[in-house]
């Protein structure tokens, strides 16, 4: 006799514990095996199970009941291999048999940490709810008193400017005559005029071949054949060599980051280099997960990553939290920041990039007394990352909008909102709604955005969403194949295709922010600052914006 | 939308006319106020030009706070003129209380101090008395400076005009600029009325300014004290051209460059790209997109007008030498000189930076592009 243990199953999970439950149809089901074979987190198993059917032969109805064993499909519930919701299954599934279906009641948070193992996983906070962002509106319309610009007619510089900006009153001009003319020996920094949207750091190992590639070439083809300056970072990993040897380089910003990888390879080509790089970024956080360092699996370090990123194969690449040869905010921005500007002569803007924090004030007055700070990037909460405890994408980090708005209006306040562009990251382009987020948050102060998540979505169809659907970028098992070094994985993934579609992103991009500014009545200048613009319709996150409450 | 009217000339010629120019352009303005800053004045003026003359409007208490303040920084009036006050019947302009234009005579420790001292000192007077009497509006006080008089009130301009009195007694001033206010988005509020004035700056502008809102808060950060108020988005424009010629110390046609900058492509092929490329970025918070007409007159003098590069709004200059008209509309330039060529009007476009010096011989257009 069984035990009432094993009876009542009472160890065991049921599947609305599960956030993903798999809904599958006997009916259309023809047990080819596709589905189970691409699950990436083998979630679904092929199964038998007794059925008791009613049966009728003859000319005349003789129902009869018999039972027979049948081939299904079943859900697994082990919750290490629970379904991410991906939904690989119902693509290549020829007869639309199955599909998973998320689980809003689920626990699996209370369950996720068997072996005392918290729960790690990529993508970006799971939070569905709308951010701050998508509430603004942009309620200063343009009629009559100062009609509209017209997106299609008039011509619009939708640039920003990359670099620190000097004072007017600092500029060593003279007067001649009645012109004015640069002194000889006037020192003037690096400034790069970039399309306001950027790739943000995704590095050559976080992200599989084809898609690094994709979005490699997506950057190229925008500046060479469709004039529209977008530039990508190289997230810490370094660049392919040929890359930095080529006259691409000029697209990309190589980002320094707490573990240095890639970077001997970068100074070693520094005597090849026939362009300067556009920008280099200097990592001290990640909105996704603050205070976290990187982490590459051992199992991602295949033979191009060892050799871009200097390291042995298979070993797992930890980045420290911190620059760890640093001690003090001085060490680790100023001298930091001026030894890479000497390393190419003072030739190309350096900024740092931080996660959004309250302490996001202090760096910045360190900044705005740095005269070789090129800008600073504040990637919010709501960015996303290939590898990270769930608590730490989920409970830690600041909210963009008011960490930039601060930011910006202390420069305001000490004359430097010129002088000391502000980028803001995290969450931009959350709902889909790209130029909008990007121009709310220029309007809020932002010389320009970062997109991280948005560019893998929109380019590469990654299934991730903020209902913690698919999410598996910290495993490899990435089925869409952007986040892996699985060949078998990545082979999915066409890098032209990607390409194609980063340049439709940007170019629609393009077009979304005129129609934006176009009835705002701005077209020369990126409207920075302009938040007057805006409005929102819940009166605290008004307040605290300063902007308009409307309702 | 406003309607502005400006004419400088070599000899002093009456406010009215500037006024009976606005009025032709009536159907153009709603007349809900006149503004007008008059430079170089004649008249009983024309032996005071030295003295700072404060014009502004002020209750009984306001005129209380205005002299008890003026008195405790020792300035001494040394002239005091009054308008003639004329309340036609019909006309609904309402006499607000006492309308204050007042010589002064520099304290005393000031009087031999350099110009730049007696300058800061205004301001800092001017922005004094207009802290203190801006509550309940018991005071305002729109320039403080030697040579120039400002007056502004709620009503038809030539409503306005024959209430000050200037039909029967007229100021009389080589430069004078008028502007009929079009009321549209803001209430009627005094100090957003057109012209504004800093230091020898003035500008009248027709318009909206959409960029209002970074352009404010970049002067606002310059520490300097004079760049406050921005009642209106066309103050702006005063603070900006006083910020590049006065702070900065750029040739006035900087301004051009400076609130509608050329493209990138363009400016290389001026002689001083390099120059003018990095005033481009560094300024590029007081970048505006139109629809602007700005008309404004130089600590010297010097009067110009010049345009938003897309959108423009009306703007004509026609005259003779000795006697020019800046105006909104053609009209108005017919009816203060009827009897000049007008082929030789000149109607700026969207490169052009127009100036007259002063004694008004001639009108020379600046071109952006060729620099």
């Amino acid at each position: 006799m069984e035990s009432a243990g094993r009876l009542d199953h009472n160890s065991e999970l049921t599947l609305l514990e599960f956030p993903y439950i798999i809904h599958w149809r006997e009916d259309r089901c023809t047990r080819c095996g596709k589905c189970t074979a691409v699950c990436p987190t083998k979630a679904i198993e092929p199964s038998a199970m007794v059925q008791r059917i009613v049966h009728s032969d003859g000319a005349t109805p003789l129902p009869a009941t018999i039972r027979r064993v049948s081939h299904v499909i079943r859900q697994v519930r082990d919750i290490d291999r629970h379904c991410v919701g991906c939904g690989t299954c119902s693509l290549v599934c020829p007869n639309m048999a199955i599909v998973p279906e998320y689980n809003p009641n689920h626990k699996f948070l209370f369950h996720k940490n068997r072996g005392g193992v918290p729960y790690k996983r990529g993508g970006r906070r799971n939070d569905p709810a709308t951010s701050t962002i998508d509430k603004l509106k942009f309620t200063r319309i343009s009629m009559l008193t100062d009609p509209a610009l017209d997106a299609g007619r008039h011509e619009f510089h939708i640039r920003t400017l990359m670099g620190r900006i000097p004072q007017a009153e600092s500029l060593q001009m003279r007067v001649d005559g009645n012109r004015l003319h640069l002194a000889d020996d006037a020192f003037i920094p690096p400034v790069r005029e970039i399309f306001p949207i950027r790739i943000g750091g995704m590095s050559i190992g976080a992200l599989s071949p084809p898609m690094w590639e994709g979005l490699a070439m997506g950057v190229a083809y925008l500046n060479e054949v469709e004039n529209i300056p977008v530039v990508m970072c190289s997230g810490e990993g370094g660049l392919p060599p040929r890359l930095l040897k080529s006259r691409y380089l000029k697209y990309f910003i190589p980002q320094i980051a707490s573990g240095y990888f890639g970077w001997d390879e970068i100074i070693h080509a520094l005597p090849e280099m026939i362009e300067d790089p556009a920008a280099i970024e200097i990592k001290y956080g990640q909105g996704a997960k603050p205070g976290d360092g990187g982490l590459l699996m051992a199992y991602k370090v295949l033979k191009l990553i060892a050799k871009i990123r200097g390291v042995p194969m298979y070993v797992d690449l930890a980045s420290p939290p911190t620059h760890q040869t640093k001690y003090s905010i001085e060490e680790a921005v100023a001298k930091m920041i001026q030894s890479v500007s000497m390393a190419w002569g003072f030739r190309v803007p350096v900024y740092p990039k931080i996660s959004g924090t309250k302490t996001a004030l202090a760096v910045l007055n360190n900044l705005a007394r740095n005269p070789y700070a090129a800008a600073l990037t504040i990637d919010g909460e709501d960015g996303a990352t290939g590898a990270a405890y769930n608590v730490s994408m989920d409970k830690m980090g600041h909210p963009i909008a008011s960490n930039l708005r601060d930011c910006y209006l202390e420069l305001v306040k000490q004359g430097k909102q010129n002088e000391l562009p502000l980028f803001a990251a995290g969450g931009v382009g959350k709902e889909g709604h790209l130029a909008a987020n990007a121009a709310a948050l220029i309007m809020l102060g932002a010389s320009g955005v970062d997109i991280g998540k948005y560019i893998m979505q929109a380019a590469a169809d990654c299934f991730g969403d903020e209902k913690n659907r698919c999410n598996l970028c910290n495993l490899g098992k990435c089925p869409r194949g952007i986040t892996t070094q699985d060949p078998r994985l990545y082979r999915r993934l066409d890098a032209d295709h990607v390409a194609e579609r980063v340049v439709d992103v940007f170019k629609t991009a393009e077009v979304e922010l005129k129609k934006i500014f176009a009835p705002l009545g701005r077209s020369t200048q990126l409207p920075i600052g302009m938040s007057d613009a805006l409005a929102v319709s819940d009166p605290a996150i008004a307040e605290r914006l300063k902007i308009s409450y409307v309702c | 939308m406003c309607r502005l009217s400006a004419i400088t000339a070599s000899e002093y010629t009456s406010v009215m006319e500037a006024i009976m120019a606005l009025d032709t352009m009536k159907e153009g303005h709603d007349g809900s106020g006149l503004g007008v800053t008059l430079h170089d004045l004649g008249g009983e003026f024309e032996q005071l030009k030295e003295y700072p003359i404060l014009s502004g409007i002020a209750t009984d208490e306001g005129k209380r706070i205005l002299d008890d303040y003026m008195e405790s920084q020792r300035f001494s009036v040394k002239f005091r003129w009054e308008p003639q006050i004329t309340e036609v019947p019909g006309s609904e302009v309402t006499k607000r209380g006492h309308y204050l234009v007042v010589a002064y005579q520099y304290p005393e420790e000031y009087r031999d101090k350099p110009q730049e001292e007696k300058e800061a000192l205004l301001t800092r007077t001017r922005l004094a008395l207009r802290a203190a009497g801006e509550q309940a509006e018991k005071l305002y006080v729109f320039s403080f400076w030697p040579d120039v008089i400002t007056l502004k009130e709620v009503g038809d301009p030539l409503q306005v005009g024959e209430f000050f009195g200037f039909d029967t007694k007229p100021l009389l001033a080589r430069t004078t600029l008028a502007q009929g206010r079009q009321n549209t988005n803001y209430a009627i509020y005094l100090y957003a009325c057109h012209p504004f004035f800093l230091q020898g700056y003035c500008t009248m502008t027709n318009g909206e300014n959409t960029a209002f809102v970074p352009n404010r808060d970049y002067l606002l950060s310059r520490g300097f004290p004079g760049y406050t108020g921005y009642n209106s988005d066309s103050e702006v424009f005063c603070h900006t051209m006083h910020f590049i010629n006065q702070r900065l110390g750029y040739p006035m046609h900087y301004f051009k460059d400076v609130i509608t900058p050329l493209k990138d492509a363009e400016i290389t092929q001026r002689p001083e790209g390099n120059a003018l490329l990095l005033m481009k970025r560094s300024l590029r918070q007081l970048c505006i997109d139109g629809p602007n007409c700005i008309i404004g007159f130089m600590p010297d003098g010097t009067v110009f007008m010049t345009q938003d590069s897309k959108k423009l709004r009306p703007g004509i200059i026609g005259g003779v030498p000795g006697k020019y008209a800046l105006m909104s509309e053609e009209c108005g330039v017919d009816q203060v000189l009827p009897e000049r060529n007008k082929d030789n009007d000149i109607i700026p476009m969207r490169y052009d930076f127009v100036t007259i010096a002063p004694g008004a011989q001639e009108v020379k257009v600046w071109n952006q592009l060729a620099g």
